[in-house]
């Protein structure tokens, strides 16, 4: 059954490459309380502090906050990216990570090789990336232009493209940062019933996002992280208030 | 962005692991030796996007350097043209594989970063694609040994197979090289540089245009240097009727505390490398 669990999770950034000294001072002088200097002094960002939480089969939890406040960062440890510097944790069920749609994408080469280049990082067999390059080519609608060289397709393309492949999946545990709402609102509308299916097939989703509609609409539970700490933990109602007055609420929580 | 993760995904910082984590990153790398493959590959089709003749431009260009500088310093030098241009073709390509081995070996992780950051791959991928990317480069210049032979009509003899050894022994180097270099180079942005001079000292230090005769006595010290070593494995089947026994004695050695050094920061570091890159 798939669960995640963490206790006293945390991740601390080394910022190792800004050593400059006066950069440093100037950096520790407006000490967000955020950024240190740890034993051997180099410069700390604490990214995540000492979370402790546990998503079980069917939550659907949201990470709210402003910026910098540790979504993106919590999801990358949740998809094992990094390694946390102390606590504990526990995912049990498959993956299925969209956090950065373009990552390891190749713009030399074409559509339908990048299709197969991405069937290969997840590990696919030949069977399944034959699967995964029809479904990605249907679902992209990119036509002729799947033979031509990433490089040469609109923004928009591209995104259609890394949308396909991305989508095409179906993990157990979902994690989703907000790139994919940004799309142009056209292929939206078409993605979409994809995005529901995915969302509901899943176990358990965990998306970082602004948008509170998005929130109300998918989600039964909302982590709210300040500083790379939990806030505010609990169900949508709890945590953003009732559902007509969003704004007020958002104050509040 | 799918990972074929296992079912279970279990860290506590307390308790790291950290020689079984990087086993399984070595296992999970060498296991998808076919994606390193394919990486390697599209590296080198666009390094010579649009080009006509592609890698084989290195090819070109080794093959110019070595009738250059076979005719003048087989003058200097006073040796015999035919028996001094196979060592130096030998010599120049073999140098040219490894030294480009090392220098891109520093690159290896934090070229990677857009992928490392955002994907749950074994960092092994990345070295094992640097690995392949050069071994694919050279095996465009390395026939033209075989030119070389046959223009000068000199042959080596059985002991040539020794050759394939050698060549397995460079890849183990190669392997250890990328994870070793690639780790550090993460983390200290300033060794990249230096291991550069480096290589630029050690084409000097070793024989590779000279022969190691000229040293005379010293000669018998030359083992104390790993790259001769190296380029012993590959060149001495070739030309000189197999290296000798201390040279291979040295580059094993130098091989198995590569190898012991590169793992034990493997093991160690593993889990950093994706906040240093």
């Amino acid at each position: 059954m798939a669960t995640i669990s963490a206790r006293g999770l945390s991740i601390a950034f080394p910022l190792y490459h800004l050593a400059a000294r006066s950069l440093k001072k100037r950096l520790l002088a407006k000490a967000a309380i955020r950024v240190k200097t740890d034993e051997s002094n180099r410069v700390v960002v604490s990214a995540l502090h000492d979370l402790s939480f546990e998503i079980r089969r069917g939550e659907r939890v949201a990470l709210v906050g402003t910026n910098g406040a540790g979504k993106t960062t919590l999801l990358r440890t949740l998809a094992g990216i990094y390694e946390p510097v102390a606590g504990e944790l526990m995912v049990e069920g498959e993956i299925g990570s969209l956090i950065d749609p373009a990552a390891g994408m190749d713009s030399d080469s074409t559509g339908r090789e990048n299709i197969r280049l991405r069937g290969l990082y997840r590990g696919m067999n030949d069977e399944e990336i034959a699967a995964l390059e029809q479904d990605a080519a249907a679902f992209s609608g990119l036509g002729e232009f799947l033979d031509v060289p990433t490089r040469g397709y609109s923004a928009g393309m591209q995104v259609r493209l890394a949308f396909a492949m991305a989508t095409a999946i179906t993990p157990q545990i979902l994690l989703m940062d907000e790139w994919f709402l940004a799309g142009d609102a056209d292929f939206m509308t078409k993605a979409e019933e994809r995005l529901a299916r995915l969302v509901t097939g899943a176990d358990i989703l965990v998306i970082a996002t602004h948008d509170m509609g998005v929130v109300r609409r998918w989600c039964t539970r909302v982590i709210k992280l300040e500083a790379g700490r939990i806030v505010a933990d609990g169900t949508v109602e709890e945590v953003l208030g009732p559902a007509h007055a969003p704004e007020a609420a958002e104050e509040q929580a | 962005m799918q990972q074929a993760v296992l079912p279970i995904y279990r860290i506590d910082a307390n308790r790291p692991d950290r020689t079984g984590r990087a086993m399984a990153d070595l296992r999970a790398g060498f296991a998808s030796w076919r994606l390193a493959w394919t990486l390697a590959r599209l590296d080198l089709r666009n390094r010579y996007r649009g080009s006509v003749i592609g890698p084989f431009w290195v090819t070109l260009s080794t093959a110019a350097l070595v009738a250059g500088m076979g005719l003048l310093y087989a003058q200097l030098f006073r040796l015999d043209i035919a028996n001094y241009l196979p060592y130096l073709a030998t010599s120049l390509i073999v140098w040219n594989a490894l030294s480009a081995m090392v220098s891109e070996a520093t690159t290896c992780l934090s070229n990677a970063e857009g992928v490392i950051r955002q994907l749950r791959l074994p960092l092994t991928t990345h070295a094992l694609r640097c690995v392949f990317r050069n071994a694919l480069n050279a095996a465009h210049s390395l026939p033209l040994i075989l030119v070389v032979f046959a223009l000068m009509g000199q042959w080596p003899g059985a002991e040539a197979l020794l050759v394939i050894p050698g060549l397995v022994v460079l890849a183990v180097n190669a392997l250890s090289v990328s994870l070793f270099l690639g780790m550090i180079c993460a983390r200290f942005r300033d060794i990249g540089p230096i291991v550069a001079n480096a290589m630029q000292l050690a084409f000097f230090m070793t024989p590779v245009i000279w022969k190691p005769e000229l040293l005379g006595e010293g000669a018998k010290w030359l083992p104390l240097n790993p790259f001769y070593t190296m380029l012993e494995m590959v060149r001495g089947p070739l030309v000189e009727g197999g290296g000798t026994l201390m040279t291979w004695v040295a580059a094993l050695l130098y091989t198995g505390a590569l190898g012991g050094i590169a793992l034990a920061f493997f093991v160690r570091f593993r889990s950093r490398v994706a906040f240093w890159v």
